[in-house]
């Protein structure tokens, strides 16, 4: 099978950005375009949770928050003890690597849903999940720092619970839930017919933005960017497992896996500016969107398919 | 033209800054400012607003000496040691000194 082409159109925008060409997609189309990212995968997921009897999903969801705990926990110590960074700019970094990008999980389920593999569709009720924890556990780490002046944790908490990507991700799945899908139908062509094309769409400009990030590594060095590929590799297997345990298919491992192997690049940057402001941001993003989110989309959702095939012993 | 003399303190600073410059100016008794999106490049690197985590704003606040100084040395204490943050200050003349 060829490249996906979302994929290519990620390609297209690294090329655009390397070769210098004037392309940038508008602003405010990049923030149309999230929105409707966000909304559209909240309401597919809803309208498959309407289907879903809670009582089976909250398990699982509590399982998934306590990976979201766990996983910044992990990243804290190699990025201190073997990376040898400072304290705040280690506990940062497994702030971003601990929260999940929306976009990854996107192309993940965009290889799905092409190869028609089954999963579990309330699956992005998972990424509403898994953005929170791993923020807040960098923050507590960076403060263990000490030297943090006093945190306004009510303005945080207003900031990545009210931001736009929770509010419409979690907007998106109760206005799907209590709709239902046939009251969604004549809503379907635009919010999940034209996905793939937007996906593309939106692709293209983190291309953009990925490229721009790549000639910051050379500055910070080969760390990042070995931390940047193999901690997902060791996250995806964890979120792999923990798919498996919980009861997850084939595909919901997978997905599990890629939202696991995922770094923020949206929520958790703005929360460390604030929380956390003696980190530097070049380095967590030189790291996010230079490495990991490239390295997702290109070779990992693929790479993580195929692991949760052997999870699941086929 | 008859104009009064008062102070623009111009700050080009970090978007992730915004709400809490915003109700700290306000705090430090301006009576109110206007904000940019701005792109541009310094000593942190070029900031290109490609998306949420690379913004930089520009907040332009008339006020009088005695604020501007006020707005001067508490921004300087507070966020000049970890954020990206440019600040000058520039004598102007407004019409209509009871706005200001």
């Amino acid at each position: 099978m060829g490249l996906d082409p979302v994929v290519l159109f990620f390609l297209l925008g690294v090329a655009a950005r390397l070769l210098r060409s004037d392309l940038r997609l508008p602003e405010a189309m990049y923030e149309g375009l999230s929105i409707f990212l966000l909304l559209a995968i909240g309401l597919k997921g809803g309208v498959e949770l309407a289907r879903q009897p809670l009582a089976d999903i909250l398990p699982q969801a509590g399982a998934v928050v306590v990976l979201g705990l766990v996983l910044p926990l992990l990243a804290f110590p190699v990025l201190k003890y073997i990376g040898r960074l400072d304290h705040y700019n280690a506990a940062a970094i497994a702030a971003h690597y601990g929260s999940v990008s929306m976009v990854t999980f996107a192309v993940a389920l965009a290889f799905l849903v092409d190869r028609a593999i089954a999963h579990e569709p309330y699956l992005p009720l998972f990424v509403v999940l898994l953005e929170v924890p791993g923020i807040i556990v960098g923050i507590l780490i960076a403060r263990l720092g000490g030297g943090v002046r006093r945190i306004a944790w009510k303005s945080l908490a207003h900031e990545v619970l009210f931001g736009r990507s929770i509010l419409l991700l979690a907007g998106g799945l109760l206005i799907g839930w209590i709709a239902g899908p046939d009251a969604l139908a004549p809503q379907a062509q635009l919010f999940f017919d034209l996905f793939k094309g937007v996906l593309a769409l939106f692709m293209l400009e983190m291309g953009i933005v990925a490229a721009g990030r790549i000639r910051q590594l050379r500055r910070t060095g080969p760390f990042l960017i070995a931390f940047g590929t193999l901690m997902p590799m060791v996250f995806a297997l964890i979120g792999g497992l923990t798919g498996r345990l919980i009861g997850l298919s084939v595909g919901g491992t997978m997905l599990l896996a890629t939202l696991a192997a995922s770094a923020s690049y949206i929520a958790a940057p703005a929360a460390m500016r604030i929380a956390v402001p003696q980190a530097n941001p070049a380095l967590s993003l030189a790291a996010v969107l230079g490495v990991t989110f490239p390295f997702n989309v290109v070779l990992g959702v693929s790479l993580y398919y195929w692991l949760a095939l052997r999870i699941h012993g086929l | 033209m008859t104009t009064y003399p008062r102070k623009l303190v111009v700050i080009i600073t970090e978007g992730a800054l915004e709400a809490i410059l915003a109700r700290e100016l306000m705090a430090l008794g301006a009576h109110g400012y206007t904000i940019a999106d701005v792109r541009g490049r310094g000593s942190h690197g070029a900031r290109e607003a490609a998306w949420e985590a690379d913004r930089n704003i520009r907040f332009e606040v008339i006020c009088d000496e005695a604020v501007a100084e006020k707005i001067a040395s508490t921004l300087r204490e507070k966020y000049y040691d970890d954020y990206a943050m440019t600040l000058f200050v520039a004598d102007i003349g407004v019409l209509r000194p009871q706005k200001f």
